[in-house]
């Protein structure tokens, strides 16, 4: 059954997550207490809030515990390479502008192996919507550490913990030129489905820096004493809205994780500026 | 990682095994990226570097690419490199797989056969190591996680052998010999650094006083002539793989050669086939033998160098042969070892009918009735001297 747009946003109604699913393809195959599923949700009711017609969305993604999302939703899906979800998703978005492109990807995934599709994806501004799954861990494969695991955890490949700074994922794509950057928690849900919505509404490479929890690997390696735990600490205590930011002192912010948007402008969109390059040449001749 | 062994046996399964025998070896270098189903190698590989029974320098990249880079650059730079990786890993490592082979450095890599994508698989089929059988590597086929965990051990040797200096790929069998426990006899510490001995690279990167440059641009003059003498040691290379495996047996007792034979000598009819699904049609061999009909089996070891003068010649009197192949060389004549074996048997007198079959891709299971069903075929052919279909696709 579908819910009346104008009733979206009350959490009350119970949203029908059917209509985005393929049943046949579940259960996932995310452990209990991993923050993927809170994850998924939070961008289906996004996508509904948008309004657009599911045929006309494509969802798109790489390898790793986030790349299974495609799998399990009803757009047009794509699951591709280790790293290359963002080149994918610039050719399917350059052949067919007007499908909603949204990228599905894991910190490893967009940071590490496919760092260098990341900055150049946000260089465009080409109107991408990347989701990134920042659990600071490869759960995949076994809990290895990540571009985002924090100095000093310890993962499977960093028993004595993580000597490598971390990446901060939405300083690099600000940095890098994106037109849109946010940062959500699995844990402040509804908060993230309005990020991701609004992300899905802006023109230009539009990153949404998603910190959720790998109970599994991260948490168990790291003494976590459970999935909420985790949430509580990782997601909840350590991350602050960047509306109450101001109104802190700069002691309470130390440390922390922004959430919210982050920085939106308007910037020119590579397809549009291709098309109108197309069209003055044309009109020349 | 703690091994319980007893009496020089222990329960490991191929992962374990290759990590294990990676230790007893003790490489300078091990830059590695996870991929399943080889993750373990690394895994376990990484416990032994971090409770210090090695002195490896374990990197940790960001890619595969990146994996096989650090590889070539720790190789040039005259150290003992090893890695692991299966499937798309060594698909991302394809360009760099060239550039060692080309400078001719003697690195080490498990490749633990993986599907290759799309659609995604992470089971076993042979797509991986046949989609880089050009690529100037030896590769070297392993049946059991015995023969994995020799093989690895020789490898060192065949790549640092003054007449080689190439790159060798160990490949065995994602999950099926990957993740299976198998009962092993493991050589002690001594007896592997004995056996591998210490490297002392020919030239290297950091050796200042007689200066060197790695795969500089090479033009029409003389590109052609790197790559002859390239050509000649990895062929020169075959007697390198039964040189090593003789002194291998001597010391240790266990026999390899460039393929096995089982059953073959007096065989009419045989299925030739890589690594663990051998086994599998060692038991359908040993079926039909009871019932008098002379089937037999011959699984390469060595698939590059290609030894075609000798599989040829094991081949020679057979009636009717089938290579069966779990990667298909899409729109080829035939899969790959179809190919090369039907190639390596033109100039055979009395050719005997070769059939191409592929099995088991992605991982679908390859059963004993599977291999009966094409010896029964086998029988057919031998019997009628007509072949009905050359190239087919079984198990589906």
């Amino acid at each position: 059954m579908s819910v009346p747009a104008e009733k979206k946003e009350k959490v009350s109604v119970p949203f029908d997550y059917n209509k985005y699913l393929r049943p046949n393809k579940l259960p996932h195959i995310w452990c209990p207490g991993c923050g993927h599923g809170i994850v998924l949700k939070a961008m289906l009711r996004a996508i509904d809030k948008t309004g657009f017609d599911k045929n006309d969305i494509c969802v798109i993604s790489g390898i790793g515990c986030s790349s299974r999302t495609p799998g399990y939703v009803d757009f047009n899906t794509l699951h591709t390479l280790h790293g290359r979800a963002l080149s994918f998703a610039t050719g399917v978005k350059f052949a067919n502008p007007k499908l909603k492109v949204i990228v599905v990807t894991g910190d490893g995934d967009a940071l590490a192996i496919g760092g260098n599709h990341f900055i150049h994806t946000c260089r465009r501004n080409i109107d991408l919507t990347v989701l990134v799954f920042t659990n600071a861990t490869y759960g995949m494969t076994g809990g290895q550490y990540s571009p985002t695991t924090p100095m000093g955890s310890q993962a499977t490949t960093s028993r004595y913990g993580s000597i490598e700074p971390p990446f901060d994922a939405c300083e690099m794509a600000k940095a890098s030129g994106a037109s849109f950057v946010a940062r959500g928690t699995a844990y402040h849900t509804l908060e993230l489905e309005k990020t991701i919505h609004e992300a899905i509404m802006h023109k230009g490479t539009s990153v949404v820096d998603i910190i959720d929890a790998c109970p599994t690997y991260y948490g168990r390696a790291n003494k976590f004493k459970s999935a909420t735990h985790m949430m509580e600490v990782i997601e909840k205590e350590n991350t602050v809205n960047v509306k109450q930011a101001d109104k802190l002192p700069p002691e309470k912010l130390e440390g922390k994780f922004l959430r919210g948007v982050l920085h939106k402008i308007e910037k020119p969109e590579y397809c549009e500026q291709y098309e109108s390059i197309v069209m003055e040449k044309a009109k020349a001749k | 990682m703690a091994i319980t062994m007893t009496k020089g046996q222990a329960g490991l399964t191929g992962n374990s095994a290759i990590a294990y025998a990676m230790k007893q070896i003790n490489p300078d270098v091990c830059p590695a990226y996870p991929i399943t189903p080889s993750t373990a190698v690394i895994e376990e590989f990484a416990s032994y570097v971090a409770d210090g029974a090695v002195t490896t320098e374990l990197i940790t990249v960001e890619s595969e690419h990146s994996a096989m880079s650090a590889c070539i650059g720790a190789a040039a730079a005259g150290a003992r490199v090893m890695t692991a990786t299966s499937s798309q890993g060594l698909a991302l490592m394809w360009e760099m797989l060239y550039i060692a082979s080309g400078m001719r450095l003697p690195i080490i890599l498990t490749d633990v056969n993986r599907a290759l994508s799309a659609p995604i698989n992470i089971h076993c089929d042979h797509s991986d190591s046949m989609g880089a059988r050009d690529s100037g590597w030896i590769q070297l086929y392993s049946e059991t996680v015995q023969e994995a965990y020799d093989n690895l051990i020789q490898a060192v040797r065949i790549a640092e052998d003054e007449t080689v200096q190439l790159p060798v790929m160990v490949c065995l069998d994602g999950f099926i010999t990957s993740h299976a426990i198998e009962n092993i006899t493991l050589l002690s510490d001594e007896e592997v650094q004995g056996f591998v001995g210490e490297y002392n690279a020919k030239t290297t990167l950091l050796d200042i006083d007689h200066p060197v440059t790695m795969g500089a641009m090479s033009l029409p003059e003389n590109y052609i002539d790197f790559k002859f003498q390239q050509s000649e040691a990895i062929a020169r290379s075959k007697d390198t793989v039964l040189k090593v495996a003789e002194d291998f047996e001597k010391r240790f007792g266990r026999k390899y050669g460039l393929f096995e034979g089982y059953r073959l000598e007096d065989a009419e009819i045989a299925i030739v086939i890589l690594n663990s699904a051998a086994g599998t049609t060692k038991v359908a061999v040993d079926e039909l033998r009871k019932k008098g009909l002379k089937a037999g089996l011959l699984r390469p070891r060595l698939f590059r160098p290609f030894p075609f003068k000798e599989l040829a010649e094991a081949l020679k009197d057979k009636k009717a042969i089938a290579v069966l192949d779990r990667a298909d060389s899409m729109n080829g004549f035939g899969g790959p070892v179809f190919n090369e074996l039907r190639s390596a048997l033109y100039d055979v007198p009395k050719r005997p009918k070769v059939v191409s079959r592929i099995y088991g891709l992605g991982g679908r299971d390859y059963k004993v009735k599977d291999a009966i069903a094409v010896f029964e075929e086998l029988k057919t052919i031998a019997e009628t001297g007509m072949v009905d279909t050359l190239q087919k696709y079984i198990t589906i």
